[in-house]
């Protein structure tokens, strides 16, 4: 055993890795299905079908995959800075009430033009708000990050609890919810457009939200690798004593780093909010913010493997109830342990097949590369 | 001959239809976030589906939901499925199910716990609360020894303040100076899922002399009734029959038989009589009632059987009316 491994070629890290981790949480997901007395390759049939083929389940996909892409950016982008935002799940939920407020109270006497860019971005100022003061109490007060967003999420549900249950409560009616956001605010639906312009698809819950996770990809990828605050951002997280060094004021760095962080996490609620459930609901978060932070390990805090894991986890929600409906035996509880099982090995478990590979690689490549000696 | 001929042909029409009917005939049930096995309000709905299936060997289709999303993809996706009539398990899917009813009106939809919506297509469930919770509150005061019955409510709305003032207005009837002391866990949803709480409540209501605790109140209520067996008093059990969780300290249960609800939907959907509009389960349709079995039947004297069945006579022949809080948002007492 060799005590130092050699570095694993980038292009094994970005795409061998993740298929053979997938490959093997989906073989042991199928040795699960068997166990139970289904055929596991019907049940993959049945999950891709459910995910990509059945009329409106591209949709759900994609509308699960926005979720994804925005928690997903959310953590990745604190990642950068080396700080492990957990808070994304509190972030969203509370820029939820930020877009709630504006469309509920201001919306019903604005135009949309108006209207809905002003929801938008007080869901973006709230969650960022909800980032920015872990941020602060990390820079300013060495209160660990981990800790404080952690803290952050109980007391975002703690506070969306009591003003859905009380001053927000829509009357007439027993759950804890708004009254019915103003269309003016309301994110268009994209089966409905392509229906304008002629082409007739499933409804589905999929809404323009998906092209803002998409334009938020791009302005990622320009804010990390091409502007001066993103060089800073990945200089503090690479080094904070050399960028000290160099000038750069780290503290305020990692506080505006973390309000970006939170900025992002409160836009998945534009997704739920604006885009589908037309009020602001209990949970609405319902987990996207934590799988966010797997999504984000497995896309490599890069924008093109952030989408692709997204893809792949909205393809897992969908795809996992639809599993549930053609199989008596698979429950939601089982997709859920199938879920697990895929998180586990392409997030948790991210690195355990790194160090293996590489020696293996090393070993298959080294003598092409001598050659070039 | 000719109209003889008519005859048979409309009557093997007929035959054709109704066995076409049959076929077509496929049912489904959306269980809420709790799952079918919650030991309370969705596992009353799958006993009474169970019931169902049992009787006539009709599958159900059914799904649990895992977020607010599911409930209108899955109530749309069973349609799409063939689904001929979806029932919807509790208020939190009132807007899930108006929209796919609305969006649907070839197929039937029935709800539980909801009485707000206007669909032609949908047929909804609510019970009449106040009217069990009046019989378990003549028991509560004839039980007594203290004179002094105690009430724990879950989250604080109308709702709950229903089963409430019911269980006053039985109280007072029995027994017009007995004190009744009420406490409502919270007014936040966890007020639902607070045992230790709901502990709390109780011990200080014994405290204050209550020898009979009665509680609406979800999984806070497991507390009620733990606390009141340590404490040798009595509590009452609500929804579903509750009796087995503390023998000999549970007085009784009030019933709410959403499995009825949820037989009946399936039932009248399967004989193609199935009326819409709101449905409003009392003591006279048998919706709600109370408990009587092993567990109880020491605690249950004859007096107190005949009080109370006197009392749930009077109630279904419109003798004795039983305030309804929801009505006007008061409790007369």
């Amino acid at each position: 055993m060799s005590a130092v491994t050699p570095p694993l070629p980038r292009w094994a890290d970005v795409f061998l890795l993740p298929i053979i981790n997938l490959s093997i949480a989906l073989i042991i997901c199928g040795v699960i299905i068997f166990a139970i007395g289904e055929n596991p390759w019907t049940a993959l049939i049945v999950m891709l079908k459910g995910a990509f083929v059945f009329p409106g389940s591209l949709g759900y996909t994609l509308y699960y995959t926005t979720n994804f892409i925005f928690t997903g950016l959310a953590v990745a982008v604190a990642f950068h800075a080396m700080m492990f935002n957990i808070g994304g799940e509190g972030q969203a939920y509370v820029g939820g009430l930020g877009a709630g407020l504006v469309a509920v109270f201001l919306a019903p006497s604005l135009p949309l033009l108006i209207a809905l860019p002003l929801a938008i971005m007080m869901a973006a100022l709230f969650g960022a708000f909800w980032g920015l003061v872990p941020g602060y109490l990390q820079a300013k007060r060495g209160s660990h990050i981990v800790i404080t967003t952690i803290m952050f999420n109980f007391i975002a549900a703690s506070l969306m609890v009591w003003l859905l249950s009380g001053p927000l409560m829509a009357p007439g009616q027993m759950s804890s919810q708004t009254v019915r956001i103003a269309e003016s605010a309301e994110m268009a639906k994209i089966a409905s457009l392509l229906g304008y312009v002629g082409f007739k698809v499933a409804s589905s819950p999929l809404n323009l939200s998906f092209v803002l996770a998409i334009i938020a990809l791009f302005v990622f990828w320009v804010l990390i690798w091409k502007t001066k605050l993103g060089y800073e951002i990945r200089a503090v997280g690479q080094n904070p004593e050399a960028a000290h060094y160099a000038g750069i004021n780290v503290s305020r760095i990692i506080i505006i780093t973390l309000a970006i962080s939170g900025g992002i996490a409160g836009l998945m609620s534009v997704n739920e909010i604006l885009g589908v459930q037309h009020k602001v609901i209990l949970n609405f978060t319902a987990g996207f913010g934590f799988t966010g932070i797997a999504v984000s390990l497995m896309g490599r805090n890069h924008p093109i493997g952030i989408f692709l894991a997204s893809l792949l986890f909205g393809a897992l929600y969908q795809g996992g109830a639809e599993l549930d409906f053609e199989f008596r035996t698979i429950t939601r509880e089982v997709v859920l342990l199938i879920q697990g099982l895929i998180i586990l090995f392409c997030g948790a478990l991210v690195h355990m097949l790194n160090p293996p590979m590489a020696r293996l690689l090393a070993r298959l490549i080294k003598p092409k590369e001598l050659d070039h000696v | 001959m000719k109209s003889l001929v008519k005859f048979f042909a409309a009557a093997t029409a007929m035959a054709v239809a109704t066995v076409a009917q049959a076929a077509d005939f496929k049912p489904a049930v959306i269980y809420d976030m709790g799952g079918k096995f919650d030991k309370s309000f969705n596992e009353g709905v799958y006993n009474g589906i169970k019931r169902f299936t049992d009787e006539t060997g009709v599958e159900v289709m059914e799904f649990e939901v895992t977020n607010e999303t599911q409930r209108e993809q899955a109530m749309q996706r069973m349609v799409q499925r063939g689904a001929t009539v979806v029932l919807g398990v509790g208020f939190a899917q009132a807007d899930a199910i108006s929209k796919v009813a609305s969006e649907n009106p070839d197929k039937l939809f029935s709800i539980i716990d909801v009485n707000w919506l206007d669909h032609p297509n949908l047929r909804q469930y609510a019970f009449k609360e106040h009217e069990g919770s009046y019989l378990v509150g003549i028991a509560a005061a004839m039980a007594s020894k203290t004179g002094t019955v105690g009430f724990v409510g879950g989250m604080d709305i109308p709702l709950i303040r229903a089963f409430a003032c019911g269980y006053v207005q039985g109280a007072k009837s029995a027994n017009a100076d007995v004190n009744v002391i009420q406490n409502m866990t919270g007014t936040t949803p966890s007020a639902w899922n607070d045992p230790a709480k709901g502990g709390e409540l109780t011990r200080a209501q014994i405290d204050r002399g209550a020898d009979v605790v009665y509680q609406a109140a979800g999984g806070t209520g497991v507390g009620v009734i733990s606390a009141a067996a340590d404490a040798g008093k009595m509590s009452i059990g609500v929804d579903s029959n509750q009796n087995h969780m503390a023998p000999g300290s549970v007085l009784t249960s009030m019933l709410k038989r959403v499995d009825v609800a949820a037989y009946q939907t399936m039932k009248d959907a399967m004989s193609g009589d199935f009326e819409t509009g709101v449905r409003n389960l009392g003591l006279a349709e048998e919706g709600v009632g109370w408990a009587l079995d092993e567990h109880n039947a020491a605690l249950i004297t004859d007096e107190m059987k005949a009080a109370m069945d006197a009392a749930s006579a009077a109630i279904v022949a419109g003798e004795v009316s039983v305030h309804d809080y929801r009505s006007d948002n008061n409790c007369p007492m």
